[in-house]
Formats: C-alpha cells, structure tokens, sequence
C-alpha cells in the first residue's frame, strides 16, 4: 500500500481534516482579554495558541486596573469564522479570564499601534525621510548627524506604509508596540 | 474562621475541610512537612502508591466511582512529572482531580535546585487551573479555590504548587466560602428559548436518537436518573460513548449499545441515518464521528454541553445548549411535559423496525472454540458471574477495552471506569486500587490486557499493603493486541514490535507480592476460575490465556464514515483506504 505517503490533511478521508462543512475563509479579527493579573496569565494564553496551532499576529499585554489587578491583553488573530469562535471559547474558559471581546465584530472600534523606526541616511535622502515623518505625523525623538529615530502612532497599516517608505531612505531598525484596541462610543 | 496554623497544617486542614477522606500520595524531601501533619492525624487516610502514576490514576479510579474529587500529594521534581501522565488522562475525560505538589524553597526557584522542576509550567496545558503558592497566607484561599475550580463546570484535574518554606511558615488558615470562589462560577441553566427549540424538533423527529456522553455521569445521579425518564417517556432509541455507559441502563428497553469505531452496528447506523441527534454531554470525538464529512448527514443536531467551546468544535451543531446536563434535561422534561407529551408516534414505529433490522445482524456474534479461550467469551463469562454482584470494571487501554465495553453491561453510572481521551495503558490497575478504596466491600474488576498491565504493575505492593482484593482480569494474548491489529489492516502485516515477549509468569509474579494467580487457557475450566478468582478474599491476578489472533469488532476503518463498518466475518483486507492510513 502506499498509502504512507499521504500529506496530513490532504484528503477528505483524514479523520484530522476535522472542519469540512465550516468556511475557509480566513478572517483577521482583533479580541480584547481581560484577566486578573496573576503570575502565569500571559503563559495560559499563549499556550493555548501554540498548543491548539492558533495563530498571533500581535499581542499586546499591560495593566489596566492596578486596585483590581486587571490586565488587558490585544491579540489580532486570524483564522476561518469557525476558528475563531473557537479561540474565543477556548479564551473564555481560562479561569483567570473575565471576559473576551471580539472588537472586530462587535461593532467600530478603533486600534492604535506605536512604532520606533531608525533610518540612517545622508543628504537627499535625510531630507526626504524628515519630510515624509512630517507628512505621516511621526515624531523626532532621537538625531544624530547621520540618523534619526521617528516615533509613529497609528493604524498598523499606516505604520506598514510609513515603513514601506523609509525602507529606501536607509531603515535600519524598527521596534513596535503590536495593537492596543477599544471599541467606538460609549459601550464599554 | 480565621486561624493562625504552618502551611503544612493548612493543607491537612484543607482536606478535612474540603470532606477528603483518602489521600494517595508518596512522600519526597519537599513535601516532608505536610507528610509530617498527615502522620499526626487519624481523618484522612493515606495510601502509599508506588509510583506517582498510580497516585493520579487512583485519584481517578476514586474520583469516576464517587462522583468526589480525587486527592493526591507528592513531592517536587519526578514527583511532580510523574504525575503529568494522569493529569492529561484526567484532563481529556473530564475527572476532577486536585493534586498537590511539594516544590523547593521560593528562595531558590529557578537555580536548577535538586529536584526543582517548574511543576506549574509543565502542568499548565494538562491542567484546568494551576497555582504555584509562594504566601502562606495564600494558601487556604488557594486550596479552597482549587477544590472549586476541580469539581465545578466541566470537571478537571487542577494542581497547587506549594514551596517548602511555605509549608513551614505560619500564616492565616480560612476556611471554605460557601458558593465558591466568585470569579469562576460557569452557567448551569441552559437558555430555554434553545430548549424549546429542541422539544419541537423531538416531538416532530421521525428518527431521533439520544447520543450521550461522559458528561451526563459527571453532572451526577440526578442526571442519568432524569436521562432515563426522558428517553423512556419519549421512546426514542439511545446509544452512548465509551465514558457514559451506565447512565442509561444497558437493560433499558431503548439502548442500542455504544456508538463509535467498536461500536454496535446498530448504534452507529442510527447515528447515520437519523434525523435529529440529541448529543447530551459528548463532544463529537474522533473516535465517534469518523469520517466528519458524512457524519450523521441527515440529521439536525442538538448538543447540551456545559463547556461552550465543545461546541461546534468539530461537527456544527443546529440547536446548542450550554448548560449543566441535570439543569438541562429538567427544564427539556417539563417544557415537553407541558405541551402534551407529543411525539411522532408513526415515525418512532417505523425507525424502531428499521433499527430492529440493524440489531438482527447481531454484529457481536463471534466464532467460539472449544480449544482456545476466546476474548469475547472470557467477558460474557465474566459478566454472566458478576452481573448480579455490587461490582465495578476499570480497565486499561486496547483490545480488550473495546471488549468489555462490548461484551459488559453497565446498568448504573459510576460503575465503569477506562482511559478514554488520552487512551492511558496503566490506568486501569490503579484506577482500580482507588475504586476499591472508595468502595471496600464491592467486587472491583480491572480487565486488562497483558502489555497495559505491566505498565503499572508495581501497584500490586499498594494492593497488598491496604489489603484491596482487586481483581486483575488479564487477557493475556501476548501481544499488543490493537497494535497488530492496525498491523495486519494497513501495514502488510509487518507485526513490528508488537508482541509481548519474556512475560512474566503472573502467577508466580502474584504469589512473590503475597497474592493469588490463576492460570486458565481451557474454556472448560473458565468458569469454576472466574469463580475461584471471586471467592478469595484478596487481590488476584487471574492470567486468562486467550486466542492470541482475535480482532476486535465491529469497526470503522479510519476515514470511514458510520455506515462503511467492518463485522467480525467481513473480509479486513485492503479495509482502510489511502486517506485513512494517516489516521490513528
């Protein structure tokens, strides 16, 4: 026989292709975490992603409540509808969670990301990059004579544009935040 | 009421709390202090395991027979590892189980001390909750938490980690809070407007069938008492999973037997073709959907599940209910009481004939000989000799499993004990020494098979020292029998390494720890040695020399949907295709 050759998942027959009547569509969704600060919490939570093969496009974790020890964590994840129903699930039995928020579907919300970007460059190119920084709204918080380090805040995807640009102008290093996200309006 | 007390006092005064009566454990330098309060006291009874392993697996044994949680202690480092094995099997199937482990001093976690292990990092993903104590004053609090994570919700296995120096330091003892801790308090009614939406489906179903799990015993006797009452008012059929038999009686009038891949032909072609599935408390396991995409296709499908991440998990679901099964099945029972009792009666007439038809191909009839002990015939003797006795089965993880859940009938909850999830081979002899703790006067019985019992055969010393006359009931076909089988129907036949070579002479090996063997390989001679093994007042390891070529079915070949079954007669060869041959 050869059927030892068969990729995992391959075929209909898999027991493992466990999801064929769900969608594959892929979705990215932005969910809020809120758990008690404890030690640990963060390990729970990425573990259940790596142990369950979910993915984390970004994570975000800080105290948010210091009198009652609440933290809260952003992930942006991704995954078909069925998925990440499952995620939310799987977050909401964690006994440390109080509550998992899906602000991708639970109406407008906004996210906001901060990225350092260094750009080392001279000349036409130093000049450039200062006035793109201007144009985009980042920051000068560190310059030397031949670099500049920008502060930016924003959307991911300006970030990504903005670092698409200083790419040519000598970036050389960038640090960012991951997303941190509330939900529009009065709603809490 | 608050009281200053060590942390090692704290625990024992926990448990006494808490209504523990047994602990299983072994003692090691960082769990010395609390060994040292369980020495200076007569409530909770310590049984000495010898290997931690079995501590868990006793845990459990004690926990599924009692519907309590099951207590365990041990020490830091291997002690702590040792136990992982279990906490995973508890984890999987459910069983609420709170261990406590010794860890090495605050000040020196993280210096790679002897016998340091990070117990709470290895345990996090085969534990519900974990905690790692480094307050005393914490402690009691903690303790009393972990009880109430274990037991409430779906149940599960949880651990304290608790430093050595918090065990000698004195602190602030508090007792239980009635209610349990405020932040974990999992929904128990399920949403009537679901529940309505379900009691219309059944009484309109022309083909419903009751698909019930291991979570209808964990909700407790009310459940399957209130399981009962619904399936026999409505008159529908019933087929269970592995871990729920029992909750309906294997001599009700509507039991079709257990579902799956060993399961009873007729279960699973109802499964196949019916209209509306009732899944109560099962979580649409591997074992039990085969191939997912023509599983049960004509079917709606209602799941009652107190974890709501169980559904829609692997098969989507039409009516979802999450709740505590007793809360659900109550509140489903009136509603439909209420609106008449209403069901398709002409429907129900002609499903039954239809599963009346499956049943006559009486997919359990097997080949008997009179030369050679058959495995299914050693079960239906064992049954036929133990059916009327207070009697519990645990056993261990193979053939022989699949054997007895077929061949045995459960007609209470509680009284059937196996590794489901994780298919743990060592469970069941200590699951039975915890079985018997719990209940000392009963018959307990683990079936087992050669390889699976030798895995935690040093238990035997356990069952000595406590005097627990637990019966091991080994079908000793000298290999490792499930193994070969999937060797024989997809690898050629290519028997590689699984068979059991230089066994031991269990009947020697039961005399050595001070036991009783028996040795039976005629089936004339079965019975009056069933019988022998019953009658001694001890354990016994009765090594049941059986056909050593049997497979075990019926069964679904892997990727196979419910109604591709192979029976006892049919021709296995070239049974699994290419696409199933991935699968296990």
């Amino acid at each position: 026989m050869s059927a030892l050759h068969i990729k995992k998942g391959s075929t209909k027959h898999s027991a493992y292709n466990l999801r064929p009547n769900f969608s594959d569509v892929i979705e990215t969704h932005t969910l809020a975490v809120l758990v008690d600060n404890e030690a640990g919490v963060l390990a729970r939570v990425i573990g259940l992603f790596s142990g369950r093969g979910y993915n984390i496009e970004s994570l975000t974790v800080a105290e948010v409540d210091h009198a009652g020890h609440l933290s809260r964590i952003t992930i942006v994840t991704r995954g078909t509808p069925q998925v990440i129903e499952q995620i939310k699930a799987q977050l909401g039995r964690i006994v440390p969670v109080h509550r998992v928020n899906d602000l991708t579907v639970e109406g407008p919300s906004v996210e906001r990301e901060l990225a350092l970007i260094k750009v080392q460059g001279a000349g036409d190119k130093r000049v450039e990059a200062l006035r793109l920084a201007d144009i985009f709204r980042a920051n000068v918080v560190d310059s030397t004579l031949d670099s500049f380090v920008f502060e930016i805040t924003g959307a991911p995807e300006k970030i990504d544009a903005f670092a698409d640009l200083m790419r040519p102008l000598g970036l050389m290093e960038m640090a960012r935040t991951g997303v941190a996200a509330l939900s529009r309006g009065g709603r809490g | 009421m608050a009281r200053q007390m060590t942390g090692a006092r704290m625990v024992v005064q926990a448990l006494k709390d808490q209504g523990v009566d047994t602990v299983f454990g072994y003692p090691g330098g960082a769990v010395l202090p609390i060994y040292d309060e369980v020495f200076q006291q007569n409530d909770i009874r310590h049984i000495l395991v010898r290997h931690e392993q079995g501590a868990v697996h006793a845990a459990e044994g004690y926990a599924r027979s009692t519907g309590k949680p099951g207590v365990v202690l041990v020490t830091s480092g291997p002690g702590a590892t040792n136990a992982v094995t279990g906490l995973a099997d508890a984890l999987l199937d459910s069983i609420p189980i709170v261990v406590m482990t010794g860890q090495v001093p605050t000040f020196m976690i993280g210096s790679d001390g002897f016998q340091e292990a990070d117990t709470v990092g290895i345990t996090r993903p085969c534990t519900k909750h974990n905690w790692l104590v480094k307050d005393t004053d914490a402690l009691s609090g903690t303790l009393h938490e972990a009880f109430h994570v274990a037991t409430t919700g779906r149940p599960g296995p949880v651990l304290i980690d608790i430093p050595k120096d918090v065990q000698f330091a004195t602190g602030t003892y508090t007792g239980p809070v009635k209610g349990g801790s405020k932040r974990y308090q999992p929904q128990v009614k399920g949403d009537m407007e679901a529940i309505q939406e379900l009691v219309e489906a059944l009484e309109t179903a022309k083909r419903p069938i009751f698909y019930t799990g291991g979570g209808v015993i964990n909700s407790g006797n009310a459940a399957s008492q209130l399981l009962r009452e619904l399936v026999d008012a409505t008159g529908a059929p019933i087929t269970s999973t592995l871990m729920g038999l029992g909750a309906y009686p294997a001599t009700g009038k509507n039991w079709l037997g257990m579902l799956g891949m060993h399961g009873l032909y007729e279960a699973n072609m109802a499964m196949h073709g019916c209209d509306l599935m009732i899944n109560i408390g099962a979580r649409f396991d591997d074992r039990i959907t085969g191939r997912t995409d023509a599983f049960s296709p004509h079917s709606r499908k209602a799941h009652i599940d107190i974890d709501p991440s169980s559904i829609n998990k692997v098969i989507h679901v039409d009516i979802p209910i999450v709740g505590d099964v007793a809360h659900v099945l109550e509140d489903l029972l009136k509603v439909w009481k209420s609106r008449g009792r209403k069901m398709n009666r002409e429907g129900l007439d002609k499903w039954w004939k239809q599963i009346d038809e499956w049943k006559a191909v009486n997919c359990l009839s097997y080949k008997n000989s009179d030369k050679t002990i058959k495995p299914q015939y050693a079960l239906e003797r064992l049954e036929a000799l133990t059916k009327d006795r207070d009697r519990y089965i645990t056993t261990e993880v193979g053939q022989h499993q699949m054997w007895a859940a077929q061949y045995l009938h459960f007609n209470e909850p509680n009284r059937w004990m196996t590794s489901g999830g994780l298919g743990t081979m060592g469970y069941g002899f200590p699951a039975s020494i915890g079985v018997q703790m719990a209940h000392r006067d009963a018959l307990v019985i683990n079936v087992a098979g050669e390889a699976s019992w030798l895995m935690n055969m040093q238990e035997m010393g356990t069952a000595i020292q406590f005097q627990l006359p637990v019966k091991q009931f080994i079908l000793n076909n000298e290999r490792l029998g499930m193994v070969s089988q999937w060797q024989e129907l997809l690898h050629g036949e290519r028997y590689s390494h699984s068979w059991s070579e230089a066994l031991p002479d269990f009947v020697k090996l039961a005399e050595a720890f001070g036991a009783k063997g028996i040795l039976c390989k005629d089936p004339a001679d079965l019975d009056d040695a069933i019988m022998e093994m019953i009658n001694y007042d001890g354990p016994v390891i009765f090594d049941c020399l059986v056909e050593k070529h049997e497979n075990c079915f019926p069964m679904i070949p892997s990727g196979e949907p419910h109604n591709k079954m192979l029976l006892g007669d049919a021709s296995t060869k070239d049974a699994i295709k290419e696409g199933g041959a991935v699968l296990v």
